[in-house]
């Protein structure tokens, strides 16, 4: 069984505070842990601090997925315990771009004056560069590819014997849509990561009518998410990367209303801080 | 198989403008071609759908400002495609609706993040009279 933890949900930036403490205020982080005990990290917001904290002290290797480095998936890599801890070693896979390698890219964060430690005096800790070819980390064969989003974003799939897991958490597939009609699949950026995933966590940054202000920037709506998800046949799928200005209330109503209008042939869950899933559970 | 975002995005962007656009893969199967480009081949893009190389380039005849034939391996796609650079023509083409219109045409590789490459473009641009 694949154990999937968020840690962070929303996007863009840390959104703490009474009004989101049900869905949670820290940015893109999940936990993907495999049967043989291999961990994955996928991304690395403020949630990433937290999930630092819990791991267990038998672990000796741990990989960071990145789908891209903007702020909210990088910002709390530096307060992640375990890349202090010559114990464990700790591997970095993140897209680079057509200049600088994925470690130059982050050593712009992770320098002074930003930040007062270096990328390079990390003791254990090796990067690699995305996209590539399908790969593996322990009991989990990964496959990661471009998706729509500005700058050089990826996404993950996450394959192990008792199911797929597709993280696509920055991702605006309808960009270009017309007359709201979907093309066929293999013009569907993201199709072949989220092709009958058994979970799939999918950005659903904005309502249709923030939308309309924010063509382009990267994000899906509750309904191109939705849309996505059946285009796709995934069969459990959960809204993340959350708006820092929507607030529990709003969250709640956001899925009420996609559960009402959409009518989904798969399952819903709102993305939640602390929410467990089971991957392969019977 | 999903096309790399590359070339999803250059389909998009093609379907939004209002000169032609011819877009191929490696192999030079013609991808997709705009509304635009439609009335320069003269078929609907949802009629054709995806078209080998040797379909496309010999689907519209084209000729210099002297008359003589361009063989299809001189065509600018062609050329983006074969050797990786960018080619540029102005010629004289004949779609399938028989008209024939003066153009130019302007064509590139297209090269992923790595260096890897994905296709080619074509614009193609009618010279006024």
């Amino acid at each position: 069984m694949t154990r999937v933890t968020l840690f962070g949900t929303r996007g863009s930036v840390a959104a703490p505070g009474p009004e989101t403490a049900g869905y949670g205020g820290n940015t893109s982080t999940v936990e993907v842990c495999g049967e043989d005990g291999t961990l994955l990290v996928l991304d690395a917001g403020t949630g990433i601090r937290r999930l630092g904290q819990q791991v267990p002290r038998s672990i000796s290797r741990i990989d960071i997925l990145l789908t891209h480095l903007h702020m909210d998936h990088i910002q709390g890599l530096g307060f992640f315990a375990p890349l202090y801890n010559p114990a464990i070693e700790v591997h970095i896979w993140g897209p680079s771009s057509s200049t600088l390698s994925l470690e130059a890219r982050l050593s712009r964060y992770l320098s002074p004056p930003l930040f007062p430690v270096h990328l390079r005096d990390l003791p254990r800790l090796t990067c690699h560069q995305l996209p590539c070819a399908l790969f593996e980390i322990g009991a989990f064969r990964i496959r990661t590819a471009l998706v729509c989003h500005p700058g050089p974003t990826v996404g993950y799939r996450i394959e192990a014997k008792e199911g797929v897991v597709t993280y696509l958490s920055d991702h605006e597939p309808a960009l270009g849509l017309r007359n709201g009609r979907w093309p066929g699949k293999e013009w569907i950026s993201g199709y072949d990561l989220a092709v009958d995933a058994d979970l799939l966590i999918h950005d659903a940054q904005y309502t249709d009518e923030q939308y309309k202000h924010c063509l382009g920037w990267g994000h899906s709506t509750y309904r191109h998410a939705l849309e996505f998800a059946a285009q796709v046949g995934a069969r459990e799928m959960v809204p993340f990367h959350h708006d820092p200005s929507h607030d529990d209330a709003t969250l709640d109503r956001l899925l009420e209303e996609a559960l009402r209008q959409s009518r989904p042939g798969f399952k819903l869950s709102q993305g939640r801080e602390g929410a467990v899933f089971q991957v392969g559970a019977s | 198989m999903t096309h790399p975002i590359q070339i999803i995005l250059m389909r998009q962007l093609a379907s939004y403008l209002s000169v032609p656009v011819f877009l191929v893969d490696p192999k030079g199967n013609l991808l997709f071609y705009n509304e635009p480009a439609e009335i320069v081949l003269g078929r609907r893009f949802d009629e054709t759908g995806v078209m080998p190389a040797q379909e496309w380039s010999s689907v519209f005849t084209v000729v210099d400002d002297s008359g003589q034939a361009v063989p299809p391996s001189d065509l600018p796609l062609m050329i983006a495609l074969t050797k990786r650079r960018p080619a540029h023509a102005r010629f004289f083409i004949k779609g399938l609706d028989g008209a024939v219109r003066h153009v130019e045409v302007a064509a590139i590789p297209i090269s992923g993040l790595q260096d890897e490459f994905l296709g080619a473009v074509a614009i193609f641009w009618e010279v006024a009279a």
